[in-house]
């Protein structure tokens, strides 16, 4: 890959770009839509209206969110905020039912026998229910991780540097090196976040690796 | 339990982590665009140089930037950022201090009558059209005109050299132009006030890709500039403005009025060894020799003498 | 702001024409129900045979995996290289309908091939005793207990083929996207954000026919929950539908929807 040998200086800040834009966006989703999820779960009208919400969200397209940003948010065009704003809001689309759903398969017994030992309210749901739903809301984050790096590389039609310059600059100079560099930084990056959320769902549910009947659950 | 609830308040802090170590310097959220009030450029900080979405502007704010950088000002480049609709917004916003501009398009876009076609009227319609806020500095030699391009076999079908022969031959012709090129007043409504020319369709494309279309026939006509290599190339024909719709393009720094002194000794440096065939040799390095603008900008700041 | 992007919305000059309102949805729903078509075409036989024999099962992993590729960087690629061989105006179609579908295809694929696996032993082994024979195992059992979680996959594929169509309008392909980009090349935000309004709402209202099609072609048999459990406008309420397969949590990632763009 020659063009790769003689630009990598220059992928390496976009890269870092498209780290922040992509991977920030899924920490304040995350924050979101905790809450949401939770009240979607704790009643039940509630979780119609905020799953089809999120839903609707999802059907904007990036680019229109991307380049209307600045006039819900009123900051300046070229301010990378937008991007992060933008995806925020897609990454509390796709956690918003994880979250719900997450919780939701917590079994009821496990939560009587924790409501017995004195936990309650918040405590509860820090210490059992959260804790306990980590699996569905890794396979949600994973989702928005792999969606989020995609996304972001459209915000190069706006102006904001990240990975996606590789792609535009390379078709709008027919530089097949650059595209392609473009390409697999993209999915390059995809995987590790894949990689690190799984790793650290694992490290968070220490039960999961106990070999099946072995043990016991905690 | 306990040691989950503590992990699990470090996933945040774990993926907080992870992604600063990609931040650096390119953190950005401390951008200098970073948010603020908007409206007016804030005087101070370093000069951003912004760039249209293709080569030659791109190329010409790495000029810049490195011209005012051998001068000791703090510069640096905010390049690609779109069309002159945007990155004009982007300038009024204080994103951005200075951008390559090109004499008769800019004039066009503060006044719609504008109708000047002298290198020097134009020149001076301009400086008297631009809002308080803005100013360009010296104009340059170097011209780079928008021109209705075809191939030749096109060109020998229709048998038009000038834009005015054209008229009437194109009702089975596509023409191929970035997206802008529909509503300027000397994009389509200009080629039909003008020449009474209409397309039977219109495909919007760019860069490349529009050569490539108008090279394997999905296009019949291209708006392509005219310091493009890709017309010598690819034995492309330009068809001739002889009205002078498009005017007089020479390229100018626009600048914020309030920096302009910081940058008018290096920008006026650079235009005053600017032409047109310079241009036409740095747009050929960075689209068919494929380097990289950067690069680019600094060998000719060397050759000239500036960098 | 709000008030002009009604006035565009609803103005009869928008609509009309061959670069109006009509025209682009027209040629937006055109693009996607191809688009869809195929990726099912492809999908859903593949879906169902890795389901059924339980071979091959890399190719779901692989196709979930190849949603990591970037769409933009996927509809570039196929513009600059496979575009110049295609003669003629299909030579800014056929490049953004091969990324669309390589885009539909994995939430399908996925979708089948979990409804196909999920169905229970029990009904199987049921079909097999009655003396059916493999591909009437396949056909009579395996794809309507699958349907549910199939129908899902392609409803989410829809969608993210509707929000993504936009950004091919960048390699030239008309539809809705025109809107968008040519909204953000002339800085006519109204028409961007009117572009956007009519995409989400496209969406929507197809969203809201695959659901009704979902109340019609799934087996009642299949919907413990009764009406309150189907045919519900946003995402399908997977889990609670399928009576057969209660499933891993987690498991439904194969059909919540990804990259939209």
């Amino acid at each position: 890959m020659t063009w790769l040998a003689d630009h990598w200086r220059d992928v390496f800040p976009l890269l870092g770009q498209h780290i922040w834009l992509a991977g920030l966006p899924l920490v304040l989703g995350l924050v979101i839509a905790l809450p949401l999820g939770w009240a979607a779960r704790r009643w039940r009208t509630a979780y119609p209206v905020l799953v089809t919400t999120s839903g609707l969200l999802y059907t904007i397209p990036s680019l229109a969110l991307f380049i209307l940003m600045p006039l819900v948010l009123g900051t300046r065009i070229l301010d990378p905020i937008n991007v992060v704003a933008a995806m925020t809001v897609y990454t509390v689309a796709l956690l918003v039912r994880s979250v719900a759903d997450g919780l939701g398969a917590v079994p009821e017994d496990v939560r009587a026998a924790a409501t017995a030992m004195g936990y309650r309210g918040l405590r509860r749901f820090l210490a059992v229910d959260l804790p306990l739903s980590v699996p569905v809301l890794t396979a949600g984050l994973r989702v928005a991780a792999v969606s989020n790096v995609s996304i972001v590389s459209v915000a190069s039609l706006i102006g904001v540097p990240q990975l996606g310059h590789l792609l535009t600059d390379g078709f709008n100079r027919a530089i097949n090196g650059e595209l392609i560099t473009g390409i697999v930084a993209c999915v390059v990056l995809a995987l590790g976040f894949d990689v690190l959320i799984r790793v650290v769902g694992a490290a968070l549910t220490p039960w999961t690796r106990v070999g099946a009947g072995a043990g016991v659950q905690p | 339990m306990k040691r989950t609830t503590t992990t699990l308040a470090l996933v945040g802090v774990a993926l907080l982590g992870l992604t600063a170590c990609g931040g650096g310097s390119s953190d950005p959220l401390s951008s200098p665009a970073a948010s603020g009030e908007s409206g007016g450029a804030a005087s101070g900080g370093a000069i951003v140089v912004g760039s249209a979405d293709f080569s030659e502007s791109v190329v010409l704010a790495e000029i810049y930037a490195g011209a005012l950088k051998a001068k000791g000002v703090d510069a640096s480049t905010k390049t690609n950022i779109g069309s002159r609709e945007i990155y004009l917004k982007a300038l009024e916003d204080g994103s951005i201090q200075v951008v390559p501009e090109y004499t008769g398009a800019l004039a066009l876009y503060y006044d719609k009558a504008f109708d000047k076609t002298e290198p020097n009227d134009v020149y001076d319609a301009l400086k008297g059209s631009l809002p308080a806020n803005l100013t360009v500095l010296e104009k340059s030699a170097a011209e780079d005109n928008d021109s209705i391009v075809v191939t030749k076999e096109t060109a020998a079908k229709v048998g038009a050299t000038t834009l005015s022969e054209l008229t009437g031959k194109t009702g089975d012709l596509t023409l191929g132009a970035p997206p802008e090129f529909k509503e300027r007043a000397q994009g389509i409504p200009g080629l039909e006030k003008t020449y009474g020319i209409t397309f039977q369709d219109f495909v919007p494309l760019k860069g490349q890709a529009l050569v490539q279309a108008l090279k394997n026939g999905q296009v019949q006509a291209a708006n392509i500039f005219s310091t493009d290599p890709a017309i010598v190339v690819n034995d492309f024909v330009t068809i001739k403005d002889d009205k002078k719709l498009f005017g007089s393009q020479n390229v100018v720094p626009l600048v914020v009025a309030d920096r302009a002194d910081e940058v008018s000794a290096a920008l006026n440096a650079v235009s005053a060894k600017l032409t047109t065939e310079e241009l036409t040799n740095l747009l050929k390095a960075t689209d068919v020799d494929k380097k990289d603008p950067k690069a680019v900008a600094a060998e000719w700041l060397k050759a000239q003498g500036l960098g | 702001m709000i008030a002009a992007i009604w006035a565009w919305l609803t103005s009869p000059e928008s609509w009309s024409g061959s670069d109006g309102i009509g025209a682009r949805l027209l040629q937006h729903l055109g693009y996607s129900a191809l688009v869809v078509a195929i990726a099912a075409a492809i999908g859903v036989p593949l879906g169902l045979w890795v389901g059924h024999t339980g071979r091959g099962k890399w190719l779901v992993s692989a196709a979930n995996a190849a949603r990591a590729v970037p769409t933009l960087g996927l509809l570039f690629a196929l513009a600059l290289w496979v575009g110049p061989f295609i003669p003629g105006k299909a030579a800014f179609l056929v490049p953004s309908v091969i990324a669309l579908v390589l885009l539909a295809i994995p939430p399908i694929l996925a979708g089948t091939y979990a409804g196909v696996e999920a169905v229970d032993p029990a009904a199987r082994d049921a079909a097999r005793g009655m003396g059916m024979r493999p591909a009437q195992v396949l056909w009579r059992v395996e794809l309507p207990c699958a349907l549910p979680l199939l129908w899902s996959g392609v409803r989410s594929a829809v969608l993210q083929v509707i929000a993504t169509a936009t950004i091919a309008a960048y390699i030239g392909l008309g539809g809705l996207g025109r809107f968008l980009i040519d909204g953000l090349a002339a800085g006519n935000y109204v028409q961007t954000a009117g572009g956007a309004v009519l995409v989400s709402a496209l969406a929507l209202v197809v969203d809201g026919v695959f659901a009704l099609a979902q109340k019609v072609i799934v087996s009642p048999g299949l919907t413990g929950g009764g009406p309150a459990g189907s045919g519900r406008w946003g995402r399908p309420r997977v889990r609670r539908e399928i009576v057969l397969a209660p499933g891993k949590p987690g498991e439904a990632s194969g059909v919540v929807p990804t990259t939209s763009a």
